[in-house]
């Protein structure tokens, strides 16, 4: 949906860069996985029937109050902690208020001076291995909004729609929104620095368990504010070029995946860039992301003086989380992902950029499952780096979503070890447990791919095979022993494949050579 | 037979149904009845449940018969007050905005008072969205005072309180904001309490000023009141603001003190509450309940509670910031009417919004969301709402005081009596003098009862005593209320609604 923007004029990227030095600040909305709504019993099962997850609550009626769901709190007091932050020992809820049709209240409970989680950061690996940490301003508490969907009209957006539908299904899904401190000292590497950093933050998020963290489903949503100051240094971390004020920012709403956010940081740069240099004002507004054609476009202007009339939610009592159980949260946080990456390398013995591929391409828990379940690193990277991307390439599917799990991966390799299956009939048992069909095992039997281990009907193939090429014998007797691979592929033609090539050369060979 | 059972009191009515001396169908019909011959002039109801009433009568007389046990107030009538989401039965809070919605649930309440087994006759008449002290800005027309019916019943819970003065209701249910239960109560000549701040669950009332809306009961006896204040109160999940913990027994308190015996009890008279701008026979009547409170072995002082001076600005900065954020929900998407604009050939969801607003809410709403709205601006936020929150912890401190001398506090009610229809709608600010006693407790979440002390000698009217406990104290309301109550319905020779003018259609 969404009509492709028209882009602007932008500045090549080291042009814009060797004038302007750009800062980002990042917020991040991340839906959590509990079980039922923020503030409500109400089910948060994704794509469920429209408005049939909603109760007088989240629907708005008058006279319903909130509650708040403690396992709501609690995952946001887990990711402040994981994000190395300070938990508020009393804050609030307050409204925001502003009207909306996808707004049941016409106020959005969240959290405005007395965030949950504040003053914290997050390391964060870029692709040469440097670390830039990211500090983290705030994380705090609220719930989602309903879902517009603008029927009619050229844009798919409100304006111009003919009509509009909500689904308040979505209405009071509990959201967490970190929001970043401003990011400077990137220099040129603000795009990547963007997306390793919503990379990052996303793996510590799916190692919490506390979201499902889908970037295509917007249970983990971007907005990219983006400013562009004069450059007045080689050194984008120095002090003088700290000491630069701000430029005048705009937001980019709602980028969807992790490349799209480099892509769109990248694409302010050069389009802010291009205004700059042409004597232009950078204009205070959101902006709109289109993937298809990678630009973004203007949308509300907007204003520092745009007033949400914030108060203290009167519903809602205050929140006091006991250190204690603060301290007894700390102690269930995962290892933090960058440790963790480090430690896994060494133990597996992967080189550097191996093990950059291996994160970037998310096959580190699958590699890591299939090692606990019996494969060596070795294998169980070969498979989820070979074969499996590539079939999860061709579906369209992350290489989580795929119908085969670590363990089927480590039986499938054990077979391949045992000599039960050679490489070729491995991606055959694949094809089938991706089709359906059963475990390794089960498909494995159904399908007859097993090796013929027996050397019985081997020798009968070998010697119809010498006899039948009897030119490519003699070269072989001759000295020519490469030449038996012509003699091996003709056995395993007979044998349909199911032989282990290994022995069939070595009873070609023996039949052979003196 | 209909006449006396619509005069007994709830107390009588549950003791004669247990006896089976009448059923509660004859209850309930004796009430429609009287509905159907009074409420023409009095309009205290906005909409009679006549059916789904009499099924639970009948069902509370199967079980009576069955000889099983059932609540205290089983079979004993009810009127709901218009602003509790009451299911299947339209809910309006007497806004044109809500007109003809029907609620999909029942407010927590409303479900204890039919665990209750009481029938419930109707929903009742208040000023709209529960905006008034007079009930004449509801959008369905105001209810007159049964004593005069050219005079305001009080709001905003007017309603309520003229169907158990007009004996078309024996109970009924209130929500108090700012005094929206005890000045109705006052001007009527009836009983009416708000308890303290979280003791009845909210969820249901259609939210006025959240931090200081409370619902309560209303009553013509104290008794009455501790026996539907019992029903009503409780903890509730569904409230975060809810009380946890022990509720202190109101039935207990209002039988000990109609002993009449108040030895060892402290009364404080809030210098503050009185005085100046408070009618001549209002300071009589109140006068002549402290000779009594003092008659009846209680020791009275004076107190002073200088911040209550602060109160009722404090109070319209609060009540209108919070309204203004609670009333934005009525936007014509999901309930309530919609309106389109004139004009418009294509309008946007904000212009139906604003349209629908502009018809659907009266002046006195506008006025409130108006006000709420600039007071929470940024940059006027500290300057009014910072500061009406700060007055707030002064005037809790004054209270906190005052109860260090005092068990209970006492006030009248309300500085006048009831005052013509029509008198003060251009005058709001005179409109909103009226609270001028009974905001303080809604600040500080105590609880406050108002009953009749008797009529001004001017114009005949009855005046109202206000009782202030500390919060989860209820029960010192109940013990006061009912010892005063019964001196002075010794002193009268029968309850001061036993001389209100009839209303029977013969007698005018
Ligand atoms: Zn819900």
């Amino acid at each position: 949906m969404g009509a492709s923007g028209t882009g602007e004029t932008v500045l090549a990227y080291d042009e814009a860069m060797a004038a302007y030095d750009p800062v980002m600040g990042l917020e991040v909305h991340v839906e959590l996985n509990t079980a039922t709504k923020m503030f409500c019993g109400c089910p948060t099962t994704f794509g469920a029937e429209p408005n049939s997850q909603v109760c007088p609550v989240c629907l708005g009626l008058p006279g319903a109050l909130p509650v708040l769901n403690a396992k709501g709190l609690e995952g946001a007091v887990r990711i402040g902690l994981a994000l190395n932050c300070t938990i508020a020992s009393w804050c609030r809820f307050a409204r925001k208020n502003y009207f909306y049709p996808d707004m049941p209240k016409n106020f959005q409970t969240s959290q405005y001076d007395e965030p949950i989680a504040f003053d914290g950061h997050l390391d964060v690996e870029l692709d040469d291995g440097t670390t830039f940490r990211v500090e983290i301003e705030r994380a705090h508490m609220e719930e989602d909004t309903g879902k517009s969907s603008h029927v009619g009209g050229a844009t798919g957006r409100i304006h111009g729609a003919e009509y509009s539908l909500v689904d308040y299904n979505r209405a009071g899904i509990p959201l967490i929104e970190i929001v970043t401190k401003p990011l400077v000292g990137a220099g040129d590497r603000a795009p990547e620095v963007a997306r390793a950093y919503v990379s990052a933050l996303r793996d510590l998020l799916r190692a919490l368990g506390v979201s499902d963290v889908k970037m295509e489903q917007g249970s983990l949503r971007c907005d990219a504010n983006v400013s562009l100051r004069k450059r007045v240094s080689d050194d984008a971390t120095s002090s003088e070029q700290k000491a630069v004020p701000f430029g005048i920012r705009s937001e980019t709403k709602n980028v969807n995946s992790l490349r799209s956010i480099e892509r769109a940081v990248r694409y302010e740069i050069t389009r802010q860039a291009a205004r700059l240099a042409a004597g232009r004002r950078v204009v205070q507004e959101t902006r709109h992301w289109h993937e298809d054609t990678g630009v973004t476009t203007a949308g509300r202007e907007k204003s520092d003086a745009e007033d949400y009339r914030y108060f203290p939610e009167p519903d809602l009592v205050p929140i006091a989380p006991e250190a204690a159980w603060v301290e007894q949260l700390r102690t269930t946080l995962p290892e933090p992902p960058a440790q963790r990456r480090r430690r896994l390398q060494t133990e597996w013995g992967f080189g550097d950029l191996e093990m950059r591929d291996v994160v970037n391409a998310g096959a580190t828990e699958a590699i890591e499952a299939t090692v606990v379940a019996g494969a060596s690193p070795a294998t169980a990277r070969k498979w989820w780096m070979g074969e499996l991307a590539r079939q999860a390439n061709t579906r369209g599917l992350e290489l989580s979503a795929l119908a085969i799990t670590p363990a089927q991966v480590a039986e499938l390799q054990a077979l391949v070890d045992a000599g039960t299956l050679n490489d070729a009939l491995a991606r055959q048992v694949v094809e089938g447990v991706l089709a359906g069909e059963g475990g390794p095992a089960e498909v494995v039997a159904a399908r007859g791919l097993e090796l013929v281990s027996d050397d019985g009907p081997l020798i009968d193939a070998v010697e119809a095979a010498i006899a039948a090429h009897a030119d490519v014998a003699d070269k072989v007797r001759g000295g020519k022993v490469a030449a038996v691979g012509a003699l091996v592929g003709a056995v395993m033609k007979q044998m349909r494949g199911k032989a282990d090539a290994a022995r069939v050369r070595e009873l070609l060979m023996e039949r052979l050579t003196p | 037979m209909a006449t006396e059972l619509t005069h007994h009191t709830a107390a009588q009515l549950a003791e004669g149904l247990r006896a089976q001396q009448f059923s509660a169908v004859e209850v309930t019909r004796a009430h429609l009845n009287r509905i159907a011959e009074v409420d023409g002039d009095v309009h205290a109801y906005l909409h009679i449940a006549g059916n789904t009433a009499l099924a639970t009568a009948r069902s509370v007389d199967a079980a009576l018969a069955a000889g099983e046990q059932l609540p205290a107030l089983a079979g004993v009538p009810i009127a709901v007050k218009d602003v509790m989401a009451t299911q299947g039965v339209p809910t309006t809070c007497g806004s044109a905005i809500l007109k003809g919605w029907v609620p999909p649930y029942d407010a927590s309440v409303i479900r204890r008072i039919k665990d209750a087994r009481m029938p419930i006759l109707g929903k009742t008449n208040m000023d709209e969205f529960a905006m008034g002290s007079s009930t004449e800005h509801s959008a369905y027309g105001p209810t007159r005072n049964p004593w005069d019916l050219t005079r305001i019943p009080g709001g905003s819970g007017g309603g309520s309180a003229a169907t158990l003065a007009s004996f078309t209701a024996p109970l009924a249910t209130g929500t108090d904001t700012g005094g929206s239960i005890r000045q109705p109560a006052a001007v009527t000549g009836t009983v009416g309490v708000k308890p303290t701040y979280g003791a009845v669950s909210r969820y249901g009332l259609v939210a006025l000023a959240s931090s200081l809306d409370q619902a309560g009961p209303c009553a013509r006896t104290v008794l009455d009141a501790a026996l539907l204040h019992e029903v009503m109160a409780g903890h509730d999940p569904m409230d975060s603001t809810s009380l946890t913990g022990q509720y202190p027994d109101v039935v207990a308190a209002a039988r000990r003190g109609a002993l009449g015996d108040l030895g060892g009890v402290t009364v404080g008279v809030v210098r503050e509450l009185g005085g100046d701008g408070y009618q001549a026979g209002v300071r009589q009547r109140f006068d002549e309940a402290v000779d009594l409170l003092t008659a009846a072995g209680a020791k009275v002082v004076e107190v002073s509670c200088p911040s209550f001076t602060a109160a009722l600005g404090a109070y319209y900065l609060i009540l209108p910031s919070e309204a203004s954020s609670n009333l934005a929900k009525f936007d014509a998407m999901r309930y309530g009417i919609r309106v389109y604009p004139k004009g418009v050939d294509d309008p946007t969801a904000e212009q139906v919004m604003a349209a629908t607003r502009e018809v659907g809410f009266g002046a006195e709403v506008k006025r409130r969301i108006i006000l709420g709205t600039y007071a929470l601006s940024s940059g006027y936020y500290d300057a009014y709402y910072g500061s009406a929150q700060k007055v707030r912890t002064l005037i809790q401190r004054d209270f906190a005081a005052a109860f260090e001398v005092a068990d209970v506090l006492i006030s009248p009610t309300s500085p006048t009596t009831a005052f013509p229809l029509g008198d003060k709608l251009d005058d709001p600010l005179s409109m909103y003098l009226q609270d001028v006693a009974t905001i303080p407790a809604n600040l500080a979440g105590v609880p406050g009862m108002s009953l009749p002390a008797g009529l001004a000698e001017e114009d005949g009217l009855p005046v109202g005593l206000q009782i202030l406990a500390p919060a989860r104290c209820d029960d010192r309301l109940y013990l006061v209320g009912a010892a005063v109550e019964a001196a002075l319905t010794s002193r009268w020779g029968g309850a001061l609604l036993d001389r209100a003018p009839s209303l029977d259609r013969e007698a005018v």
